[in-house]
Protein backbone atom coordinates (compact mmCIF):
# COMPACT_ATOMS: atom_id res chain seq x y z
CA UNK A 1 0.00 0.00 0.00
CA UNK A 2 1.82 3.13 -1.09
CA UNK A 3 1.85 5.44 1.96
CA UNK A 4 -0.85 8.27 1.13
CA UNK A 5 1.28 11.57 1.32
CA UNK A 6 -0.66 13.07 4.26
CA UNK A 7 0.30 10.88 6.68
CA UNK A 8 3.19 12.59 8.46
CA UNK A 9 1.46 15.58 8.69
CA UNK A 10 -2.65 14.53 9.61
CA UNK A 11 -3.07 16.51 11.76
CA UNK A 12 -2.20 20.03 11.01
CA UNK A 13 -3.51 19.40 7.82
CA UNK A 14 -7.27 17.93 9.58
CA UNK A 15 -7.37 20.95 11.58
CA UNK A 16 -6.64 23.64 8.51
CA UNK A 17 -9.27 21.71 6.64
CA UNK A 18 -11.31 22.01 9.76
CA UNK A 19 -11.22 25.33 9.51
CA UNK A 20 -11.82 25.84 5.65
CA UNK A 21 -14.94 23.98 6.51
CA UNK A 22 -16.14 26.20 8.99
CA UNK A 23 -15.40 29.19 7.27
CA UNK A 24 -16.87 27.74 3.97
CA UNK A 25 -20.20 26.41 5.91
CA UNK A 26 -20.22 30.11 7.40
CA UNK A 27 -20.98 32.15 4.27
CA UNK A 28 -24.30 30.16 3.68
CA UNK A 29 -24.53 30.29 -0.36
CA UNK A 30 -24.35 27.04 -0.57
CA UNK A 31 -26.97 25.42 -3.03
CA UNK A 32 -29.00 22.69 -0.36
CA UNK A 33 -29.12 20.10 -2.75
CA UNK A 34 -29.99 17.98 -0.47
CA UNK A 35 -33.54 18.30 -0.54
CA UNK A 36 -33.28 18.01 -4.52
CA UNK A 37 -31.81 13.92 -3.74
CA UNK A 38 -34.96 12.47 -5.69
CA UNK A 39 -34.81 14.29 -9.08
CA UNK A 40 -31.73 15.56 -11.11
CA UNK A 41 -29.94 18.02 -8.86
CA UNK A 42 -27.56 19.71 -11.01
CA UNK A 43 -24.71 21.51 -9.51
CA UNK A 44 -22.52 23.90 -11.64
CA UNK A 45 -18.86 23.06 -12.28
CA UNK A 46 -16.67 24.49 -8.61
CA UNK A 47 -20.07 23.96 -7.19
CA UNK A 48 -20.45 22.79 -3.45
CA UNK A 49 -23.24 20.47 -2.58
CA UNK A 50 -24.59 20.35 0.76
CA UNK A 51 -24.87 16.39 1.44
CA UNK A 52 -26.72 15.20 4.77
CA UNK A 53 -24.74 11.52 5.34
CA UNK A 54 -25.70 9.29 7.84
CA UNK A 55 -23.13 8.06 9.60
CA UNK A 56 -22.33 5.67 12.54
CA UNK A 57 -26.58 6.37 13.30
CA UNK A 58 -25.92 10.08 13.22
CA UNK A 59 -26.79 12.76 10.76
CA UNK A 60 -23.95 15.02 9.16
CA UNK A 61 -24.17 17.68 7.25
CA UNK A 62 -21.01 18.31 4.34
CA UNK A 63 -20.59 20.58 1.54
CA UNK A 64 -18.14 18.85 -0.84
CA UNK A 65 -17.65 19.21 -4.55
CA UNK A 66 -19.64 15.90 -6.51
CA UNK A 67 -15.99 14.84 -7.31
CA UNK A 68 -15.29 14.37 -3.37
CA UNK A 69 -15.55 10.43 -2.23
CA UNK A 70 -16.89 9.45 0.46
CA UNK A 71 -13.54 8.67 1.88
CA UNK A 72 -12.10 11.62 1.33
CA UNK A 73 -15.65 13.10 3.22
CA UNK A 74 -15.31 10.60 6.10
CA UNK A 75 -12.30 11.55 6.86
CA UNK A 76 -11.35 14.99 5.53
CA UNK A 77 -14.45 16.44 5.90
CA UNK A 78 -15.87 14.60 8.98
CA UNK A 79 -13.15 14.15 10.62
CA UNK A 80 -13.16 10.21 11.04
CA UNK A 81 -10.15 8.64 10.55
CA UNK A 82 -10.30 5.46 11.35
CA UNK A 83 -11.29 4.58 7.71
CA UNK A 84 -7.48 4.64 5.84
CA UNK A 85 -6.77 5.65 2.62
CA UNK A 86 -3.97 2.95 1.30
CA UNK A 87 -4.30 3.14 -2.61
CA UNK A 88 -7.32 5.15 -3.75
CA UNK A 89 -7.88 3.16 -6.47
CA UNK A 90 -9.88 -0.55 -5.25
CA UNK A 91 -7.39 -2.51 -4.64
CA UNK A 92 -6.34 -2.23 -1.17
CA UNK A 93 -9.70 -2.28 1.10
CA UNK A 94 -8.51 -0.07 3.52
CA UNK A 95 -11.57 2.31 3.09
CA UNK A 96 -13.64 -0.71 2.97
CA UNK A 97 -17.34 0.96 5.20
CA UNK A 98 -20.68 -0.60 5.50
CA UNK A 99 -22.92 0.71 3.70
CA UNK A 100 -26.24 0.21 3.77
CA UNK A 101 -24.81 -3.06 5.36
CA UNK A 102 -22.76 -4.07 2.37
CA UNK A 103 -19.16 -3.63 2.76
CA UNK A 104 -17.84 -1.08 -0.58
CA UNK A 105 -14.78 0.40 -0.88
CA UNK A 106 -15.33 3.95 -0.02
CA UNK A 107 -12.83 5.28 -2.50
CA UNK A 108 -14.95 4.32 -4.97
CA UNK A 109 -18.29 6.39 -4.52
CA UNK A 110 -18.66 9.44 -4.35
CA UNK A 111 -20.28 11.31 -1.36
CA UNK A 112 -22.95 12.95 -3.38
CA UNK A 113 -23.78 9.22 -3.88
CA UNK A 114 -24.65 8.38 -0.32
CA UNK A 115 -27.18 10.15 0.38
CA UNK A 116 -29.81 8.66 2.43
CA UNK A 117 -27.68 5.67 2.99
CA UNK A 118 -26.54 4.62 6.61
CA UNK A 119 -23.13 4.19 6.57
CA UNK A 120 -21.01 2.63 9.15
CA UNK A 121 -17.43 3.29 9.95
CA UNK A 122 -14.81 1.31 12.24
CA UNK A 123 -15.68 4.36 14.67
CA UNK A 124 -19.59 2.92 14.87
CA UNK A 125 -18.64 -0.64 15.50
CA UNK A 126 -17.80 -0.26 19.62
CA UNK A 127 -20.93 -0.13 21.93
CA UNK A 128 -18.69 2.49 24.46
CA UNK A 129 -16.38 1.32 25.53
CA UNK A 130 -17.66 -2.77 24.22
CA UNK A 131 -15.52 -3.64 21.44
CA UNK A 132 -17.32 -5.50 18.89
CA UNK A 133 -16.80 -9.29 18.62
CA UNK A 134 -14.67 -8.64 15.11
CA UNK A 135 -12.23 -5.66 16.68
CA UNK A 136 -11.79 -7.74 20.17
CA UNK A 137 -11.03 -10.90 17.80
CA UNK A 138 -8.20 -8.98 16.42
CA UNK A 139 -6.60 -7.58 19.32
CA UNK A 140 -6.72 -11.41 21.21
CA UNK A 141 -5.28 -12.70 17.80
CA UNK A 142 -2.47 -9.85 17.44
CA UNK A 143 -4.04 -9.86 13.80
CA UNK A 144 -2.08 -5.97 13.44
CA UNK A 145 1.46 -4.76 13.02
CA UNK A 146 1.47 -1.38 11.58
CA UNK A 147 -2.24 -1.35 11.81
CA UNK A 148 -2.44 0.39 8.53
CA UNK A 149 -4.84 -2.09 7.23
CA UNK A 150 -6.59 -2.97 10.07
CA UNK A 151 -9.77 -0.88 9.88
CA UNK A 152 -10.46 -1.75 6.50
CA UNK A 153 -9.97 -5.72 7.54
CA UNK A 154 -12.03 -5.08 10.36
CA UNK A 155 -15.26 -4.05 8.69
CA UNK A 156 -14.24 -6.42 5.89
CA UNK A 157 -14.88 -8.69 8.34
CA UNK A 158 -18.32 -7.86 9.82
CA UNK A 159 -19.21 -8.46 6.56
CA UNK A 160 -17.99 -11.49 6.28
CA UNK A 161 -18.97 -12.63 9.51
CA UNK A 162 -22.75 -11.76 8.59
CA UNK A 163 -22.20 -12.73 5.20
CA UNK A 164 -21.62 -16.18 6.91
CA UNK A 165 -18.46 -17.04 4.33
CA UNK A 166 -16.56 -17.74 7.45
CA UNK A 167 -16.88 -21.91 6.97
CA UNK A 168 -13.41 -22.68 6.48
CA UNK A 169 -10.32 -20.85 6.64
CA UNK A 170 -10.06 -21.20 2.63
CA UNK A 171 -13.23 -19.73 2.74
CA UNK A 172 -12.51 -17.12 4.79
CA UNK A 173 -9.52 -16.14 2.87
CA UNK A 174 -11.54 -16.14 -0.27
CA UNK A 175 -13.80 -13.86 1.14
CA UNK A 176 -11.53 -11.45 2.84
CA UNK A 177 -9.67 -11.44 -0.71
CA UNK A 178 -10.15 -7.68 -0.71
CA UNK A 179 -8.09 -6.34 1.74
CA UNK A 180 -4.48 -6.79 1.92
CA UNK A 181 -1.87 -6.33 4.64
CA UNK A 182 1.45 -5.14 4.00
CA UNK A 183 2.59 -6.54 7.17
CA UNK A 184 1.59 -9.63 5.74
CA UNK A 185 -0.58 -11.00 9.05
CA UNK A 186 -2.94 -13.46 7.11
CA UNK A 187 -2.63 -16.25 8.95
CA UNK A 188 -4.00 -14.26 12.47
CA UNK A 189 -6.26 -12.09 10.33
CA UNK A 190 -8.20 -15.50 9.28
CA UNK A 191 -7.93 -16.58 12.93
CA UNK A 192 -9.52 -13.81 14.42
CA UNK A 193 -12.11 -13.74 11.70
CA UNK A 194 -12.96 -17.28 12.10
CA UNK A 195 -12.83 -16.44 16.24
CA UNK A 196 -15.12 -13.81 15.68
CA UNK A 197 -17.91 -15.99 13.69
CA UNK A 198 -17.58 -18.44 16.36
CA UNK A 199 -18.67 -15.81 19.24
CA UNK A 200 -21.17 -14.29 17.00
CA UNK A 201 -22.72 -17.65 16.24
CA UNK A 202 -22.84 -18.44 20.17
CA UNK B 1 -18.47 18.97 -12.52
CA UNK B 2 -21.96 18.74 -12.20
CA UNK B 3 -24.05 15.90 -10.63
CA UNK B 4 -27.08 14.53 -12.20
CA UNK B 5 -29.03 11.82 -10.04
CA UNK B 6 -32.13 10.86 -12.22
CA UNK B 7 -34.49 8.31 -10.27
CA UNK B 8 -36.22 7.00 -13.92
CA UNK B 9 -34.47 6.30 -16.81
CA UNK B 10 -36.83 8.27 -19.09
CA UNK B 11 -34.90 11.09 -17.22
CA UNK B 12 -31.83 10.00 -17.64
CA UNK B 13 -32.26 9.55 -21.71
CA UNK B 14 -33.43 13.07 -21.60
CA UNK B 15 -30.42 14.19 -19.52
CA UNK B 16 -28.11 12.33 -21.84
CA UNK B 17 -29.65 13.24 -25.16
CA UNK B 18 -29.62 17.09 -23.59
CA UNK B 19 -25.79 16.48 -22.86
CA UNK B 20 -24.25 13.49 -24.27
CA UNK B 21 -21.10 14.78 -22.84
CA UNK B 22 -22.33 13.39 -19.32
CA UNK B 23 -20.35 10.57 -18.00
CA UNK B 24 -22.63 7.56 -16.54
CA UNK B 25 -21.61 6.21 -13.32
CA UNK B 26 -23.37 2.74 -11.86
CA UNK B 27 -20.68 0.70 -9.76
CA UNK B 28 -18.21 3.49 -10.36
CA UNK B 29 -15.66 0.57 -9.84
CA UNK B 30 -13.87 1.89 -13.08
CA UNK B 31 -14.79 5.63 -13.37
CA UNK B 32 -13.62 6.52 -9.91
CA UNK B 33 -10.33 4.97 -10.43
CA UNK B 34 -9.98 7.21 -13.47
CA UNK B 35 -11.71 10.26 -11.37
CA UNK B 36 -9.45 9.65 -8.35
CA UNK B 37 -6.11 9.88 -10.96
CA UNK B 38 -7.39 12.74 -13.15
CA UNK B 39 -6.80 10.69 -15.95
CA UNK B 40 -10.50 11.96 -16.90
CA UNK B 41 -12.25 15.24 -16.41
CA UNK B 42 -16.24 14.81 -17.28
CA UNK B 43 -18.23 17.73 -16.93
CA UNK B 44 -20.82 16.10 -15.55
CA UNK B 45 -21.74 12.42 -13.92
CA UNK B 46 -25.14 10.70 -14.58
CA UNK B 47 -25.55 8.87 -11.55
CA UNK B 48 -27.11 5.68 -12.26
CA UNK B 49 -28.12 3.89 -9.08
CA UNK B 50 -31.02 5.88 -8.50
CA UNK B 51 -32.97 4.14 -11.11
CA UNK B 52 -34.47 1.40 -9.86
CA UNK B 53 -35.34 0.08 -13.68
CA UNK B 54 -31.74 -0.65 -14.17
CA UNK B 55 -31.30 -2.42 -11.01
CA UNK B 56 -33.91 -5.39 -11.45
CA UNK B 57 -33.51 -8.36 -13.61
CA UNK B 58 -36.52 -10.71 -14.89
CA UNK B 59 -37.37 -14.13 -16.32
CA UNK B 60 -39.56 -13.56 -19.46
CA UNK B 61 -40.10 -17.56 -20.26
CA UNK B 62 -36.37 -19.09 -21.26
CA UNK B 63 -34.64 -15.50 -21.39
CA UNK B 64 -33.28 -13.43 -18.49
CA UNK B 65 -33.08 -9.61 -18.60
CA UNK B 66 -30.45 -8.76 -16.31
CA UNK B 67 -30.43 -4.64 -15.60
CA UNK B 68 -27.31 -2.69 -16.42
CA UNK B 69 -26.83 -1.69 -12.64
CA UNK B 70 -27.16 -5.04 -11.21
CA UNK B 71 -24.38 -5.70 -8.94
CA UNK B 72 -22.52 -8.94 -9.47
CA UNK B 73 -23.08 -10.12 -6.02
CA UNK B 74 -26.67 -10.36 -6.82
CA UNK B 75 -25.81 -12.00 -10.25
CA UNK B 76 -24.18 -14.83 -8.16
CA UNK B 77 -26.94 -15.04 -5.60
CA UNK B 78 -29.49 -14.90 -7.74
CA UNK B 79 -28.95 -16.59 -11.55
CA UNK B 80 -25.92 -18.90 -10.65
CA UNK B 81 -28.55 -21.83 -11.34
CA UNK B 82 -29.79 -20.28 -14.59
CA UNK B 83 -26.75 -18.23 -15.91
CA UNK B 84 -23.83 -20.21 -14.60
CA UNK B 85 -21.28 -18.57 -17.36
CA UNK B 86 -21.92 -15.41 -16.06
CA UNK B 87 -22.56 -16.01 -12.46
CA UNK B 88 -18.99 -17.86 -12.81
CA UNK B 89 -17.35 -14.95 -14.60
CA UNK B 90 -19.58 -12.43 -11.97
CA UNK B 91 -17.63 -14.39 -9.06
CA UNK B 92 -14.30 -14.00 -10.14
CA UNK B 93 -14.35 -10.36 -10.45
CA UNK B 94 -12.43 -8.36 -8.27
CA UNK B 95 -12.86 -8.84 -4.48
CA UNK B 96 -16.16 -8.90 -2.49
CA UNK B 97 -16.44 -5.09 -1.86
CA UNK B 98 -15.80 -4.47 -6.25
CA UNK B 99 -18.95 -7.28 -6.45
CA UNK B 100 -20.69 -5.44 -4.01
CA UNK B 101 -21.05 -2.51 -6.41
CA UNK B 102 -19.41 -3.10 -9.73
CA UNK B 103 -22.22 -4.20 -13.01
CA UNK B 104 -22.28 -5.95 -15.98
CA UNK B 105 -23.40 -2.45 -17.29
CA UNK B 106 -20.35 -0.96 -16.34
CA UNK B 107 -17.92 -4.16 -17.88
CA UNK B 108 -19.81 -3.40 -20.92
CA UNK B 109 -19.79 0.53 -20.78
CA UNK B 110 -16.12 0.45 -20.07
CA UNK B 111 -15.28 -2.52 -23.12
CA UNK B 112 -11.97 -3.30 -21.59
CA UNK B 113 -10.87 -6.31 -24.05
CA UNK B 114 -10.15 -7.97 -20.13
CA UNK B 115 -14.01 -7.56 -19.02
CA UNK B 116 -14.78 -10.86 -17.38
CA UNK B 117 -18.43 -10.57 -18.49
CA UNK B 118 -17.77 -10.42 -22.17
CA UNK B 119 -16.82 -13.83 -23.43
CA UNK B 120 -19.69 -15.10 -21.27
CA UNK B 121 -21.91 -12.31 -23.18
CA UNK B 122 -20.55 -13.87 -26.38
CA UNK B 123 -20.35 -17.56 -25.73
CA UNK B 124 -23.98 -17.57 -24.55
CA UNK B 125 -25.24 -15.34 -27.28
CA UNK B 126 -26.56 -12.60 -24.85
CA UNK B 127 -28.06 -9.55 -26.24
CA UNK B 128 -27.09 -5.95 -24.92
CA UNK B 129 -30.02 -3.39 -24.71
CA UNK B 130 -29.34 -0.02 -25.25
CA UNK B 131 -31.78 2.61 -25.20
CA UNK B 132 -31.59 6.56 -25.72
CA UNK B 133 -34.44 9.16 -26.19
CA UNK B 134 -34.75 8.51 -30.10
CA UNK B 135 -35.73 4.92 -29.03
CA UNK B 136 -34.26 1.44 -27.79
CA UNK B 137 -32.46 -1.26 -29.98
CA UNK B 138 -30.83 -4.71 -29.30
CA UNK B 139 -26.71 -5.20 -30.37
CA UNK B 140 -25.91 -8.82 -30.67
CA UNK B 141 -23.29 -9.16 -27.69
CA UNK B 142 -20.22 -10.17 -30.29
CA UNK B 143 -21.06 -6.65 -32.61
CA UNK B 144 -20.84 -4.76 -29.13
CA UNK B 145 -17.07 -4.28 -29.31
CA UNK B 146 -15.42 -2.55 -31.53
CA UNK B 147 -12.24 -1.80 -30.71
CA UNK B 148 -10.18 -1.41 -27.19
CA UNK B 149 -12.62 0.43 -25.22
CA UNK B 150 -14.69 1.19 -27.86
CA UNK B 151 -18.40 -0.08 -27.94
CA UNK B 152 -21.10 0.28 -30.65
CA UNK B 153 -22.73 2.39 -27.68
CA UNK B 154 -23.81 6.13 -29.10
CA UNK B 155 -23.13 8.92 -26.67
CA UNK B 156 -26.50 9.62 -26.04
CA UNK B 157 -27.32 5.77 -25.11
CA UNK B 158 -27.53 4.29 -22.16
CA UNK B 159 -26.68 -0.03 -21.61
CA UNK B 160 -30.00 -0.83 -20.22
CA UNK B 161 -29.93 -4.82 -19.50
CA UNK B 162 -28.33 -7.84 -21.28
CA UNK B 163 -30.91 -10.33 -22.31
CA UNK B 164 -30.05 -13.87 -22.50
CA UNK B 165 -31.38 -17.55 -22.76
CA UNK B 166 -30.97 -19.57 -19.69
CA UNK B 167 -28.93 -22.22 -19.49
CA UNK B 168 -29.31 -25.24 -21.58
CA UNK B 169 -26.01 -27.36 -21.12
CA UNK B 170 -23.17 -26.74 -18.93
CA UNK B 171 -21.01 -23.30 -19.21
CA UNK B 172 -17.77 -22.82 -18.14
CA UNK B 173 -15.32 -19.68 -17.60
CA UNK B 174 -12.00 -19.42 -16.53
CA UNK B 175 -9.41 -17.25 -16.10
CA UNK B 176 -5.32 -16.70 -15.91
CA UNK B 177 -4.51 -13.90 -13.63
CA UNK B 178 -1.53 -13.89 -11.20
CA UNK B 179 -3.45 -14.85 -8.16
CA UNK B 180 -7.37 -15.52 -7.39
CA UNK B 181 -8.62 -11.49 -6.21
CA UNK B 182 -8.09 -8.46 -8.05
CA UNK B 183 -6.31 -9.38 -11.29
CA UNK B 184 -7.11 -8.15 -14.68
CA UNK B 185 -7.25 -11.61 -16.81
CA UNK B 186 -4.24 -12.19 -18.57
CA UNK B 187 -6.13 -14.16 -20.69
CA UNK B 188 -9.98 -15.86 -20.41
CA UNK B 189 -12.26 -18.36 -21.98
CA UNK B 190 -16.01 -18.83 -21.70
CA UNK B 191 -18.06 -22.28 -23.12
CA UNK B 192 -21.19 -23.15 -23.50
CA UNK B 193 -23.08 -25.81 -24.80
CA UNK B 194 -26.61 -25.96 -26.62
CA UNK B 195 -27.68 -29.41 -26.69
CA UNK B 196 -30.78 -28.08 -27.65
CA UNK B 197 -29.76 -26.32 -30.73
CA UNK B 198 -26.82 -29.11 -31.65
CA UNK B 199 -24.26 -26.20 -31.11
CA UNK B 200 -21.52 -25.17 -28.72
CA UNK B 201 -20.54 -21.06 -28.03
CA UNK B 202 -16.89 -20.26 -27.47
CA UNK B 203 -15.36 -16.95 -26.86
CA UNK B 204 -12.04 -15.51 -25.57
CA UNK B 205 -11.35 -12.50 -23.95
CA UNK B 206 -8.24 -10.53 -23.26
CA UNK B 207 -6.31 -11.42 -25.54
CA UNK B 208 -7.25 -9.16 -28.59
CA UNK B 209 -8.16 -5.50 -29.15
CA UNK B 210 -11.58 -7.27 -28.20
CA UNK B 211 -13.50 -10.08 -26.88
CA UNK B 212 -13.81 -12.24 -29.58
CA UNK B 213 -15.88 -15.11 -30.74
CA UNK B 214 -13.99 -18.31 -31.72
CA UNK B 215 -15.85 -19.21 -34.59
CA UNK B 216 -14.03 -21.74 -36.04
CA UNK B 217 -13.73 -23.51 -32.47
CA UNK B 218 -17.04 -23.40 -32.31
CA UNK B 219 -18.41 -24.82 -36.06
CA UNK B 220 -15.46 -27.82 -35.46
CA UNK B 221 -16.77 -28.58 -32.09
CA UNK B 222 -20.24 -28.77 -33.13
CA UNK B 223 -19.40 -30.37 -35.74
CA UNK B 224 -17.87 -33.59 -34.28
CA UNK B 225 -20.43 -33.92 -31.71
CA UNK B 226 -22.97 -33.90 -34.01
CA UNK B 227 -21.49 -36.43 -36.34
CA UNK B 228 -20.07 -38.54 -33.87
CA UNK B 229 -23.33 -38.68 -32.07
CA UNK B 230 -21.76 -37.56 -28.89
CA UNK B 231 -24.80 -35.01 -27.97
CA UNK B 232 -26.96 -37.70 -27.03
CA UNK B 233 -24.53 -40.44 -26.10
CA UNK B 234 -22.36 -38.39 -24.00
CA UNK B 235 -19.74 -40.32 -24.20
CA UNK B 236 -16.47 -38.91 -22.99
CA UNK B 237 -14.60 -36.76 -25.57
CA UNK B 238 -11.41 -37.72 -27.78
CA UNK B 239 -8.24 -36.09 -26.78
CA UNK B 240 -7.62 -35.57 -30.32
CA UNK B 241 -11.05 -33.52 -30.33
CA UNK B 242 -10.64 -31.63 -27.36
CA UNK B 243 -6.58 -30.74 -28.40
CA UNK B 244 -8.11 -29.60 -31.71
CA UNK B 245 -10.66 -27.53 -29.87
CA UNK B 246 -8.01 -25.67 -28.15
CA UNK B 247 -5.86 -25.20 -30.88
CA UNK B 248 -8.90 -23.62 -32.67
CA UNK B 249 -9.69 -21.19 -29.99
CA UNK B 250 -5.83 -19.79 -29.63
CA UNK B 251 -6.18 -19.28 -33.18
CA UNK B 252 -8.94 -17.07 -32.87
CA UNK B 253 -6.90 -14.57 -30.61
CA UNK B 254 -4.70 -12.00 -32.09
CA UNK B 255 -2.75 -11.29 -28.41
CA UNK B 256 0.21 -8.32 -27.88
CA UNK B 257 2.88 -8.39 -25.45
CA UNK B 258 2.49 -6.45 -22.46
CA UNK B 259 2.98 -6.50 -18.85
CA UNK B 260 0.47 -9.18 -17.72
CA UNK B 261 2.01 -11.75 -20.28
CA UNK B 262 3.63 -12.44 -23.91
CA UNK B 263 1.74 -12.93 -26.88
CA UNK B 264 2.72 -16.50 -27.08
CA UNK B 265 2.04 -17.14 -23.91
CA UNK B 266 -1.49 -16.16 -24.44
CA UNK B 267 -1.76 -18.47 -27.37
CA UNK B 268 -0.63 -21.55 -25.13
CA UNK B 269 -2.62 -21.07 -22.41
CA UNK B 270 -5.87 -20.18 -24.38
CA UNK B 271 -5.15 -23.58 -25.35
CA UNK B 272 -5.29 -24.97 -22.13
CA UNK B 273 -7.84 -23.00 -20.77
CA UNK B 274 -10.02 -24.00 -24.00
CA UNK B 275 -9.47 -27.93 -23.12
CA UNK B 276 -9.59 -27.89 -19.47
CA UNK B 277 -13.22 -25.81 -19.78
CA UNK B 278 -14.36 -27.98 -22.13
CA UNK B 279 -13.19 -31.36 -20.28
CA UNK B 280 -15.30 -30.14 -17.15
CA UNK B 281 -18.14 -29.02 -19.66
CA UNK B 282 -18.41 -32.34 -21.22
CA UNK B 283 -17.97 -34.21 -17.87
CA UNK B 284 -21.11 -32.54 -16.76
CA UNK B 285 -22.99 -32.85 -19.71
CA UNK B 286 -21.86 -36.65 -19.32
CA UNK B 287 -24.03 -36.47 -16.27
CA UNK B 288 -20.16 -36.60 -13.83
CA UNK B 289 -21.51 -33.73 -11.50
CA UNK B 290 -21.44 -29.65 -12.48
CA UNK B 291 -17.88 -29.03 -11.62
CA UNK B 292 -16.73 -25.47 -10.80
CA UNK B 293 -13.76 -23.16 -11.76
CA UNK B 294 -13.04 -20.05 -10.56
C1 LIG C 1 -9.77 -3.42 -7.63
C2 LIG C 1 -10.54 -3.66 -8.91
C3 LIG C 1 -10.59 -4.95 -9.42
C4 LIG C 1 -11.28 -5.20 -10.61
N1 LIG C 1 -11.31 -6.48 -11.07
C5 LIG C 1 -11.98 -6.75 -12.21
C6 LIG C 1 -12.04 -8.09 -12.69
O1 LIG C 1 -11.53 -9.03 -12.07
N2 LIG C 1 -12.71 -8.30 -13.85
C7 LIG C 1 -13.33 -7.31 -14.54
O2 LIG C 1 -13.94 -7.57 -15.57
N3 LIG C 1 -13.28 -6.02 -14.10
C8 LIG C 1 -12.63 -5.73 -12.96
N4 LIG C 1 -12.58 -4.44 -12.50
C9 LIG C 1 -13.20 -3.38 -13.30
C10 LIG C 1 -14.64 -3.06 -12.93
O3 LIG C 1 -14.95 -3.48 -11.62
C11 LIG C 1 -15.64 -3.71 -13.89
O4 LIG C 1 -15.37 -3.31 -15.20
C12 LIG C 1 -17.09 -3.39 -13.53
O5 LIG C 1 -17.93 -4.23 -14.27
C13 LIG C 1 -17.46 -1.95 -13.80
O6 LIG C 1 -18.81 -1.79 -13.41
P1 LIG C 1 -19.29 -0.47 -12.63
O7 LIG C 1 -20.76 -0.58 -12.48
O8 LIG C 1 -18.52 -0.28 -11.41
O9 LIG C 1 -18.91 0.62 -13.73
P2 LIG C 1 -18.67 2.19 -13.62
O10 LIG C 1 -17.33 2.47 -13.11
O11 LIG C 1 -19.83 2.83 -12.95
O12 LIG C 1 -18.74 2.51 -15.17
C14 LIG C 1 -17.80 1.96 -16.08
C15 LIG C 1 -17.99 2.58 -17.46
O13 LIG C 1 -19.23 2.21 -18.01
C16 LIG C 1 -20.05 3.34 -18.22
N5 LIG C 1 -21.39 2.89 -17.83
C17 LIG C 1 -21.76 2.32 -16.66
N6 LIG C 1 -23.05 1.95 -16.70
C18 LIG C 1 -23.52 2.31 -17.92
C19 LIG C 1 -24.78 2.19 -18.57
N7 LIG C 1 -25.83 1.62 -17.97
N8 LIG C 1 -24.90 2.67 -19.82
C20 LIG C 1 -23.84 3.24 -20.45
N9 LIG C 1 -22.62 3.36 -19.90
C21 LIG C 1 -22.46 2.90 -18.64
C22 LIG C 1 -19.47 4.43 -17.39
O14 LIG C 1 -19.72 5.70 -17.92
C23 LIG C 1 -18.00 4.10 -17.46
O15 LIG C 1 -17.44 4.53 -18.65
C24 LIG C 1 -11.91 -4.15 -11.31
C25 LIG C 1 -11.88 -2.86 -10.78
C26 LIG C 1 -11.21 -2.61 -9.59
C27 LIG C 1 -11.18 -1.22 -9.04
S1 LIG D 1 -8.03 3.14 -0.54
FE1 LIG D 1 -7.38 1.21 -1.29
S2 LIG D 1 -9.27 0.28 -1.73
FE2 LIG D 1 -9.89 2.28 -1.21
S1 LIG E 1 -0.70 -3.44 6.60
FE1 LIG E 1 0.31 -3.37 8.51
S2 LIG E 1 -1.04 -4.50 9.76
FE2 LIG E 1 -1.83 -4.86 7.75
Amino acid sequence: MPNPPHHANTHTRRTVLKSTTVAAASTALLPDAASGAASPAAANPGDVVRVTLSVNGRSRVVDVEPRVTLLDALRERLGLTGTKKGCDRGECGACTVLVDGERIKSCLTLAVMRRGSEITTVEGLADGDRLHPVQAAFIRHDAFQCGGCTSGQIMSAVACVREGHTGSEAEIREWMSGNLCRCACYQNIVAAVADAAREVRR
Amino acid sequence: MDFLRPTTLAEALAAKAERPDLVPIAGGTDVMVELNFDHRRPPGLLDLTGIAELARWSADGDVLRVGAAVPYARIVQDLGDRLPGLAMASRTVGSPQIRNRGTVGGNLGSASPAGDTHPVLIAGDAVVEVASARGARSIPADEFYLGVKRSALEPDELITAVRLAAATGPQQFAKVGTRNAMVIAVCSFAVSLHPERLRVGAAVGSAAPTPRRASAAEEFLSAELTSAGLWESREPLPDSVQRRFGELVAEAASPIDDVRGSAAYRRHALAVLARRSLGWAWREHSGGGNERCA
